[in-house]
């Protein structure tokens, strides 16, 4: 974080507020550069955590002072509701929209809800983090299986999904309620891992039976999930977003890259349709995708490097979980309707907290 | 010289106007082209993408089940796969009841100009997706279940971006292809012209550099069209340097021909003036001889210039020899220069029709009379025959002719000697054998049984003789 972070320090301190949430909006908080009075307000609805994000906005503005970035973070299914209201007019837009529920999002620009913006630093990014130049992948981060190392020992740990079958059929008494995933009717987040993983590998039929045998819990926050495993109620969570885990204080964590394939996430941004401020939201999706912006968002952990020593995965076990028309398929009611009934199934009503 | 480059600045070359030609033909097709490339893209486009479109809709339409009395679908990957292969393009799709209730998918209002129950074939339309033009396509499926009957709808539709693109990729390939199939075409063109319009440049060059008074015979080569120009030039020339040449040669010999006859009628007269009266009568006799001389001198002169005149301008028609000798028969010129001789005329009953000028001939044959009157020996016979296509008028007298180094010499077109002497030996046959050259004849001159003959033969025109 080096230079910037004294910098921001000192500006959060003057301006830290938690405005009253509106409904859906879970926090809010303003960023300006230190002494500078700035012209222009951009609005940014977000679904990641503004302690995590603080370092980039905060560096954003000392680069722009004549901005002040508003950042509201929500929900994913509140942000889209939200989104999708502002396009269709009832609601106020937001300047920038970003969210972990890519689907959401892919959705949101096949409604024409979103500007086109075009620079040099979007044009470098992949096809598969770009749809229509009005949707951009920024973050780059890995779901991943956590577990608590003083509970389950390196040798039980599952380096893969077959591992974590065979864990869950060998000793299911011992892991009886004491595996966690997300709630995927809760999570966008956690629908969307679901969702890839059923369509990537016929383990995830096995998955859900040997969730079903071991009881397991699906439940709803990222910070809940690996405060329960530091804390042993948990042994072991699946799909846990790997950019979380180092943002909770933690003791007794291990966090494994499953070698069979490891999801990536890359989290969406948006400029709103409608946008009082487009000029300067593509001016900061430049600044997250320009190097600077990138180093800020690997500190982070937003951008997972795959280079990094823990990481056992190699490249061809990575699944990118494409930005693209794709993923309508997973916004379908139908669709979607079968495959929570299928879930549930599997999880049982009372599994869920 | 630069006169004449001047002249030419001002025009096209033809060079210029046949490639401004093909310059124009070649664009004028170029447009075309691209218009049907653009037309043909267009349609490839609109066939592949369609193609798609379908698919996606009937891959939905598979899915649909019947699950409870409901038709449930269960949207493949695939379908969108497909459609994503058009990766910029937004999506609308929706699944649709019998009463048009929506089951799954996007809610908006779909153009529909049809009724549910005909529809039996996919059926696309054009319509707009949020305000951006876009290409739909409806598929029915059929249920006939215990708890569900019915059509159910799948409505695919998708923005215009790939299309337009593919459109104008394939268009501007065809258009390159052209392009430079049209520079080719423009470059083997231009050498094409170029080489065929080489003789013409040489040609003009030739023209353009040539001094104005050079009346020379220009090369002929190249194609038949020059061949006929440069003959068609030459012999224009031929004639103006013919011309040109009579105009000298008659000046120059009137100039030779006129002093000394001159010269001598003067000295004639002043003695006449000087001399004692009882001379003057033989001196006025002594003048008015040399200047009857000097007349049929300046007769024959000018005839002379009148035949080469007229065998240049005026063109060979029939003639019928014996009119020719009829009429020097009865002009009765000879009763004038020779009262004394006698002079027979010789003609068959037969016509002798050569292709000649006819005042040309009737000169070449008073010459002819008049060399016999003047050098031969009564009785004089003027005449014509025909023999193997020659038809021929001759003048025949009684003497043995000149002298044989005089025959080979006589006839140039003057001789000093004579023309001194204060007559025109010579002047007279030398028309005629202008008469002979101007169509393609020729001058006898020979000894016979009767005497001396010189006869003008000239080719016998058939085509008239027969009629």
């Amino acid at each position: 974080m080096g230079d910037v972070s004294p910098l921001w320090r000192l500006s959060l301190m003057v301006l830290c507020l938690i405005a009253a949430p509106a409904i859906g909006q879970e926090a809010s908080q303003r960023f300006i550069a230190k002494d500078a009075t700035p012209s222009t307000v951009l609005v940014v609805r977000s679904t990641t955590d503004i302690s995590i994000f603080a370092p980039a906005l905060a560096a954003f503005v000392a680069a722009n002072p004549s901005v002040e970035i508003a950042y509201e973070q929500w929900g994913s299914n509140a942000l889209y509701a939200n989104s999708l209201a502002a396009c269709e007019g009832t609601a106020t837009p937001a300047d920038v929209v970003i969210s972990s529920g890519v689907h959401q999002m892919v959705d949101l620009v096949n409604r024409a809800c979103a500007s086109a913006y075009q620079s040099e630093f979007t044009a470098q990014l992949p096809a598969a983090r770009r749809w229509r130049d009005e949707l951009w992948g920024i973050t780059r981060e890995a779901a991943v299986i956590i577990y608590n190392t003083d509970l389950v020992s390196a040798e039980d740990a599952p380096r893969t999904r077959f591992a974590l079958l065979d864990l869950m059929r060998r000793s299911s008494d011992d892991f009886m309620g004491k595996i966690a995933t997300y709630d995927v009717e809760a999570s966008g987040l956690g629908f969307l891992f679901a969702f890839m993983d059923s369509q990537e590998a016929t383990t995830f039929g096995g998955l859900l039976e040997g969730f079903a045998r071991v009881d397991a819990v699906a439940t709803c926050c990222s910070a809940e999930i690996i405060e329960g495993v530091d804390s042993g109620r948990y042994k072991i969570a699946y799909n846990v977003l790997g950019s979380y885990v180092d943002t909770v204080p933690h003791e007794n964590l291990g966090v494994i890259y499953p070698e069979d394939y490891t999801l990536f996430l890359s989290r969406a941004f948006m400029i709103q349709k409608g946008a009082h401020q487009g000029a300067t939201a593509g001016g900061f999706l430049d600044f997250l995708l320009s190097p600077r912006g990138r180093a800020l968002l690997s500190q982070s952990t937003l951008i997972h490097d795959s280079n990094s020593d823990e990481t056992a995965a190699n490249e061809s076990a990575t699944r990118y979980i494409p930005i693209g028309p794709t993923l309508l398929v997973a916004m379908d009611r139908h669709r979607r309707a079968r495959f929570i009934e299928k879930w549930r199934d599997s999880f049982g009503v009372d599994a869920v907290k | 010289m630069n006169s004449h480059m001047v002249a030419l600045n001002g025009q096209r070359t033809l060079l210029s106007r046949v490639m401004g030609g093909v310059l124009s033909l070649l664009a004028v097709g170029g447009i075309l082209v691209t218009i049907a490339a653009f037309a043909y893209g267009k349609n490839a486009a609109r066939q592949s993408f369609d193609r798609i479109l379908l698919g996606a809709a009937n891959d939905i339409a598979e899915s649909i089940d019947i699950v409870n009395g409901a038709p449930i679908a269960d949207i493949p990957v695939s379908a969108f796969g497909l459609l994503s292969l058009a990766a910029d393009d937004r999506i609308f799709y929706s699944v649709r009841g019998p009463q048009g209730e929506v089951l799954t998918g996007y809610a908006g209002a779909v153009a529909r100009d049809f009724t549910h129950d005909t529809l039996t074939t996919p059926a696309f339309f054009d319509s707009t997706l949020q305000g951006e033009r876009a290409r739909f396509v409806t598929v029915a499926r059929r249920f006939s279940e215990r708890d569900f009957s019915g059509a159910v709808f799948v409505f695919v539709g998708q923005t215009l971006r790939a299309r337009n693109a593919m459109a104008l990729d394939l268009t501007k390939g065809a258009v390159l292809v052209t392009g430079i199939g049209g520079i080719a075409l423009l470059l083997g063109a231009f050498l094409v012209i170029r080489s065929a319009m080489r003789p013409l440049e040489i040609l003009t060059r030739d023209l353009s550099q040539r001094d104005p008074y050079d009346l020379t015979p220009m090369t002929a080569d190249g194609p038949a069209e020059v061949v006929v120009m440069v003959h068609a030039m030459n012999r224009f020339m031929q004639r103006l340097d013919r011309q040109v040449g009579a105009m000298k040669h008659l000046i120059s010999d009137t100039a030779h021909q006129l002093r000394t006859p001159v010269a001598a009628i003067r000295a004639q007269a002043e003695l006449a003036i000087e001399d004692d009266p009882a001379h003057r009568t033989q001196r006025l006799e002594r003048l008015v001889r040399r200047t009857r001389s000097l007349g049929t001198l300046l007769d024959q002169m000018l005839s002379r210039a009148m035949v080469i005149h007229r065998t240049d301008n005026a063109p060979p028609s029939a003639v019928d020899l014996r009119d020719v000798a009829l009429k020097v028969f009865e002009d009765r010129d000879h009763e004038v220069l020779a009262p004394e001789a006698e002079v027979r005329l010789e003609i068959g009953d037969v016509a002798v029709i050569v292709m000649a000028d006819e005042i040309s001939l009737s000169e070449a044959a008073k010459n002819m009379l008049a060399n016999a009157l003047r050098h031969g020996t009564s009785p004089i016979t003027i005449g014509v025959c025909a023999d193997q296509g020659i038809g021929e008028i001759w003048v025949q007298d009684a003497g043995s002719g000149p002298a044989d180094d005089v025959i080979d010499t006589i006839g140039q077109r003057f001789e000093r000697s004579a023309a001194s002497k204060g007559n025109s030996a010579g002047l007279g046959l030398s028309i005629v054998r202008a008469v002979a050259e101007a169509f393609e004849g020729k001058v006898h001159m020979a000894r016979n049984d009767q005497g001396f003959r010189v006869s003008l033969a000239l080719p016998a025109d058939h085509s008239v003789e027969e009629v």
